[in-house]
């Protein structure tokens, strides 16, 4: 019965894409279709976590051909968890998206294509997420990654079109990448099934799999946007409409994330790159972050945030030790909701202020406190400010890293792993830093202060620095200010809910210190991954 | 496992090539690059399959070490698939960025004209009170770019222009001067 809600995970959103295009003169339809498909897939991956947590991990073989010659989708605790966070933003910001084009008589976003490819892509990210298989999870990465491709040139402007070149090309190396890799680790292991590989690779020669192992983070890394690999973020996202900037930002670097954690737990869990991954950890969030500090558009800067807070999640998985893993898997929740929440806050900003510079926003905080409200929460969440789960994230992995520091007897690694944490101490303050300074531009000086630039408020057309015309409505619609607040009280929850949540991650970290229970979920039978 | 000298030979010639032309600063090189180094990696996941042997078909005397390997066709068809489709879209991203290179700066007039649209309509007001003028003007343009081998257009043209003019002021006659339409 379990067993048969998996591949609707995958299956519903296509499905529903194919259902939306055929309807593309309804819009009503394609809309209801489009809510409908991620609200299912949100209840079903509840259901999911739940029984995943309470008992047996899912394994499903598609077709009924037994592992390891058929596709296999495996369903355990941080699979459930990716997919029922994931399922809940791309919902949340779906609302956002229908709220922006029922309010938007400019028609920036041809709607037609847009919900369509935005299924594609949940379906991407999903099968991603489930995939038992490294050819699987090629597949999924090329179906979210095309859907990506259209969702960000949408509407074909000159800016899009020169920004999607860089992202599609860029993306383009990466799947060659990876797929060179699973061609290098076919030859060399026989197969391609995650729970075989785990057991196959590790009697390959050391150099053999470190190559292997070099090229599969290579081509996860340009995904996840990890530090000499992130050049293409924050020139490409920044363009797109708000509510498609918003789930790449949330959602599609935690996919590399999730393929980086799936490798160095599974299918390369011999080979050790730890001290590999710190440092490009640490340099990830200090890079990420410096740059953050000279950009004037806040959708540049929080890309900027977003590629230096992957740092945090490459340290946690650097550790390899259950508490490190508990906090990156809790990290990455907290992460993709904040930086989502931050992402459509700004949309509304671009709305209601009529430009995303630092230098034109004044005195928001009058004009909307509701509007300052729904920035300021989640900025200081992700700077890290007490009480909210940025904070118990990053003291998570710090403690985890304490405590790897202390165990190892080796001064080697124990002072590298110091170092970084105070990296994403200093990153953390640093976060806080850009991010009250565009808080106290652009929501608490007047618009006294604000020379030159007094239209801004008044509902003239303005220019961003990205050179696209944005129409200044006054008007903020309701849907999309309830969609941001929802996914507001998420992150909230986050925080209410910090303990019970820490404990569901640290049992899906239970799965992952040990390669054997991955492939246990797959081949129930001892000696038959062999 | 053995493997094809020649297919090894054409697969580095094609990697080499397709990278050296996907540095290429121009979208139509990177797309041809692409595509031979996304043929390169075909052909490593072909050249893992190791030696070529018998189609996988397991009937009755076949003995399995003797058939091909045929998991690694598959990926190569997959690959395949993705790449076509991915073709196509780089090819409208390029023809796009061509149309709007050609343009120039100012030059995507489908979003303009959508930005546009409610000036325009207030503009309209405005305009609508000379419009009977601007229409009478503009059918003179027309006639003038109309080609004298469509006479038949020509023709009505001219009779509904003749039929404007009559309620016009004298001064604006001379802007219709019959052989206009000869020269082009």
């Amino acid at each position: 019965m379990m067993a048969s809600l998996v591949p609707l995970v995958v299956l519903l959103p296509l499905i529903g894409a194919a259902t939306s295009l055929v309807l593309g003169r309804y819009r009503r339809a394609q809309i209801a279709i489009g809510i409908s498909v991620l609200a299912a897939v949100a209840v079903i991956a509840a259901v999911l976590l739940a029984t995943v947590d309470a008992g047996q991990p899912i394994a499903v073989t598609v077709g009924g051909w037994e592992a390891p010659f058929g596709i296999v989708l495996v369903v355990d605790r941080l699979s459930a968890i990716m997919v029922l966070i994931s399922a809940i933003v791309l919902l949340v910001v779906l609302v956002y998206a229908v709220g922006q084009g029922v309010a938007d008589r400019h028609r920036e976003t041809p709607v037609s294509i847009f919900h369509p490819s935005y299924l594609i892509l949940s379906a991407g990210v999903f099968n991603a997420f489930i995939a038992g298989d490294l050819f699987n999870l090629y597949v999924g990465f090329e179906i979210l990654l095309s859907a990506s491709y259209v969702l960000l040139t949408l509407g074909g402007t000159g800016e899009r079109i020169r920004a999607g070149v860089t992202y599609i090309i860029v993306s383009l190396v990466s799947s060659l990448f990876f797929l060179s890799a699973i061609a290098l680790i076919y030859g060399a292991a026989g197969t391609v099934n995650i729970a075989q590989l785990s057991v196959r690779l590790p009697e390959l020669p050391d150099g053999v799999q470190l190559i292997l192992h070099l090229l599969l983070l290579i081509a996860f890394g340009i995904k996840a946007a990890v530090f000499p690999l992130s050049f293409w973020l924050p020139d490409s996202y920044p363009t797109a409409p708000a509510p498609v900037t918003a789930v790449f930002a949330g959602l599609l670097t935690k996919v590399g994330v999730y393929a980086i954690i799936r490798t160095e737990t599974v299918i390369f869990s011999d080979s050790d790159l730890t001290v590999l991954l710190m440092v490009i950890g640490g340099l990830t969030m200090l890079i990420g972050i410096l740059g953050a500090l000279t950009q004037a558009d806040i959708k540049r800067l929080l890309s900027f945030t977003l590629v230096s807070h992957i740092g945090y999640m490459i340290f946690g998985i650097g550790l390899g030790t259950q508490l490190g893993m508990a906090a990156t898997i809790y990290y990455v929740v907290h992460h993709i909701t904040v930086q989502t929440t931050l992402f459509l806050t700004t949309g509304l900003i671009e709305r209601f202020g009529g430009s995303t510079s630092i230098t034109r926003l004044a005195g928001l905080l009058k004009a909307s406190p509701l509007l300052a409200v729904l920035f300021f929460v989640p900025a200081i969440n992700l700077g890290g400010i007490p009480p909210f789960s940025g904070f118990l994230g990053k003291i998570g992995l710090f403690l985890a890293g304490a405590d790897d520091a202390n165990a190892t007897d080796a001064a080697g690694d124990a002072w590298l792993i110091w170092i970084v944490i105070a990296a994403g101490a200093l990153t953390s303050l640093i976060t806080l830093y850009a991010l009250t300074r565009f808080w106290n531009m652009a929501f608490w000086r007047g618009r006294s202060e604000l020379e030159g630039y007094e239209s801004v408020l008044l509902g003239s057309v303005q220019e961003a620095p990205g050179g696209d015309t944005i129409t200044a409505t006054r008007t903020t619609p309701v849907l999309m200010v309830t969609a941001t607040t929802a996914l507001a009280v998420v992150t909230l929850c986050l925080t209410f809910l910090a303990g019970p949540i820490f404990d569901l991650a640290s049992r899906a970290a239970d799965g992952l210190t040990d390669p054997s229970i991955y492939v246990s979920i797959v081949f129930p039978d001892e000696g038959e991954a062999r | 496992m053995t493997a094809s000298l020649t297919l090894v030979v054409l697969m580095a010639v094609l990697f080499g090539a397709g990278v050296t032309i996907m540095l290429e600063r121009s979208l139509t090189r990177v797309l041809i690059g692409f595509l031979l180094v996304g043929n390169a990696v075909n052909i490593l996941i072909y050249l893992m399959s190791g030696a070529p042997g018998l189609a996988p078909i397991l009937a009755d005397g076949v003995d399995p070490d003797d058939i091909s390997d045929p998991l690694p066709q598959a990926f190569v068809l997959t690959a395949i698939v993705i790449n076509l489709g991915i073709t196509a879209f780089m090819l409208a991203l390029i023809y796009r960025s061509w149309w709007l290179a050609q343009l120039g700066p100012k030059g995507d007039l489908v979003d303009d004209e959508a930005e546009d649209l409610e000036d325009a309509e207030e503009a309209a007001d405005l305009i609508r009170s000379s419009a009977a003028d601007d229409a009478a003007i503009q059918r003179i343009i027309d006639e003038s770019d109309e080609e004298p081998d469509e006479l038949d257009d020509e023709l009505e043209l001219e009779a509904s222009a003749r039929d404007d003019l009559d309620t016009r002021p004298p001064s604006s006659g001379p802007t219709r001067s019959p052989g206009k339409g000869g020269d082009r």
